[in-house]
């Protein structure tokens, strides 16, 4: 008798998992009162607010430029400090470096909570502590940064060929060595790559941390809209879209090369 | 002058079992004296990657005492440790060269042992070492690839360049896990030469995990047979037969 081809056992975790987001996702909607039709109508609204951005002071636009630039000064150097401080996070709650399970486990916890603040929570903190301006800003952004980028790159390092580390160990070499020659050349571009990753992202967050007075352009933004003043709001809102555009872009390109 | 050499290699009675409870070495008692060339033969899986991954400690063993050079690697600890696996040379079936690396660096990580920790971190190797590492090359005719990425390279230079690198770290063993698995049989030929040479002419001892038998008698001088983690052979390979060959692969009786 011919072996009939055994029937694929049913995966009823995975539907049972399913069928539960969906029920929580409806429910959360009916709880927290959200209604498409409320969205369409204020939209009569949002025509209104355009149609007035669209009457641009250009003028103004010499006075964006100094806070657009502290906007970029302050995610160059957030994303320096927190990508600083992630590498070598990330490389203390890899499993392939750190066999110790007891550490990972505690080290991959502080950063998951870190990675649930979000950054304008952040900003908000940070505001409070060292007070209004870019200082704020820029510790935010270290934050935000070091919980995105580690995160990103202890998954890199634990996918690198663990067949150099091995051939490194059994030469002689103590830890910090082999992570020097064996595992630095296999993820140094991801790690560029990331880098430039989290800088797009910031310059695009810190925009809007100048709302919680974080310094830089969203400052800006915050006093043009509080004071209806929505000619300003089309050039900084302009402004901003141009440099986000061409930052990404040119970041874009550079990963696209290294990797 | 010394009567007798003292052994590179003793296992004292050596069991291993892993985590999963797998037995991986079943009281393994071996001598190996310097200038040796021995083939360790068996089945896939007959545990001779765990033997040979014990001899420098890449893995623990659960019982018994292994010497190297009539220390215990089993009870080294952190420098200790790697200076006795400093003297012990690594070679293995997928080579685990640092691909993005050139040539000269992966043959020159072979002198990590000899450097403090803060000059690695810089890869500040000597001149010394550098010309060194050339001669290795040299020694296995790669001298024009020392500044090729090491990941364009065919497999069987892939495989002498780690030989290079093994020989560079001027060990008095060399242990070499199936080295000629994923080669052709035109490139196997050229390493078992090359370890071949490396035993007669630096007088290196060599141990070499192979499970063709065609290869362990063409090159050994000496066999080992494991199956299921036991020893069950050990003699030169004059005594090893056909039929000492059929037991270790197949457990039959001799003369079956
Ligand atoms: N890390 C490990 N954990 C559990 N079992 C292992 C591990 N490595 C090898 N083994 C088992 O130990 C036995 C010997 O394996 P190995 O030494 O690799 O054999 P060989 O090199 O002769 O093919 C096999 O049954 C294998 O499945
Ligand atoms: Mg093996």
């Amino acid at each position: 008798m011919e072996d009939l081809l055994p029937k694929q056992k049913l995966n009823w975790h995975k539907w049972a998992l399913t069928a539960v987001m969906l029920v929580a996702l409806v429910w959360s909607a009916f709880i927290t009162d959200a209604h498409l039709g409320l969205f369409f109508t204020n939209f009569s609204q949002f025509t209104e607010l355009f149609v007035e951005m669209a009457h641009v002071d250009w003028a103004y636009t010499g006075y964006t430029l100094e806070p657009m630039l502290q906007t970029i000064k302050m995610s160059i150097i957030g994303t320096l400090l927190g990508s600083a401080l992630a590498f070598p996070y990330a490389l203390l709650v890899s499993r392939n470096i750190v066999t110790n399970k007891v550490v990972v486990g505690v080290f991959r916890f502080i950063l998951n909570i870190v990675r649930t603040i979000p950054d304008l929570m952040l900003a908000a903190l940070f505001v409070a502590v060292v007070g209004i301006g870019p200082v704020a800003g820029i510790f935010a952004l270290t934050i935000f940064t070091f919980g995105m980028v580690s995160k990103l790159f202890y998954e890199a390092i634990e996918t690198i060929d663990p067949g150099p580390l091995e051939a490194l160990r059994a030469a002689g070499g103590n830890r910090i060595e082999i992570i020097r020659f064996a595992v630095f050349p296999q993820i140094a571009n991801y790690f560029v790559s990331y880098v430039l990753y989290a800088f797009e992202i910031n310059v695009r967050a810190s925009t809007v941390l100048g709302y919680m007075g974080a310094g830089g352009i969203g400052v800006y933004l915050q006093q043009a809209l509080s004071m209806f003043r929505y000619d300003r709001v089309g050039v900084i809102v302009l402004v901003i879209f141009v440099v986000v555009l061409a930052i990404d872009y040119v970041s874009g390109k550079t990963r696209e090369a290294l990797l | 002058m010394k009567q007798e050499a003292t052994p590179v290699i003793e296992f004292d009675h050596v069991s291993k079992i892993y985590e999963n409870g797998v037995v991986g070495l079943k009281d393994i008692n071996l001598t190996i004296m310097p200038g040796e060339f021995v083939v360790v033969v068996g089945l896939s899986g007959a545990g001779k990657s765990t033997l040979m991954r014990a001899v420098n400690r890449l893995h623990d063993i659960s019982q018994g005492d292994i010497r190297i050079d009539g220390e215990s690697i089993t009870k080294a600890k952190g420098k200790k440790l790697r200076q006795i696996r400093r003297k012990i040379g690594m070679i293995f079936q997928n080579f685990n060269l640092i691909n993005r690396a050139t040539v000269l660096r992966n043959v020159l990580t072979g002198r990590v042992g000899y450097y403090p920790t803060w000059k690695m971190l810089f890869g500040l190797f000597s001149p010394e070492d550098k010309q060194r590492a050339y001669q290795a090359l040299q020694t296995v005719e790669l001298a024009d690839k020392v500044y090729t990425r090491a990941d364009q390279l065919s497999g069987g230079q892939q495989q002498r360049v780690s030989i290079a690198r093994a020989l560079t770290q001027a060990p008095s063993l060399i242990l070499a896990d199936e080295p000629i698995a994923s080669l052709d049989p035109e490139t196997t030929r050229r390493v078992m030469d090359d370890l071949k040479r490396i035993n007669q002419e630096l007088g290196m001892t060599v141990l070499v995990n192979l499970h063709q038998v065609d290869l362990a008698q063409a090159y050994g001088s000496r066999i080992i047979g494991i199956r299921a983690g036991e020893k069950v052979f050990d003699g030169p390979v004059s005594e090893a037969t056909s039929a000492v060959f059929d037991e270790i692969y197949n457990g039959a009786e001799a003369e079956g």
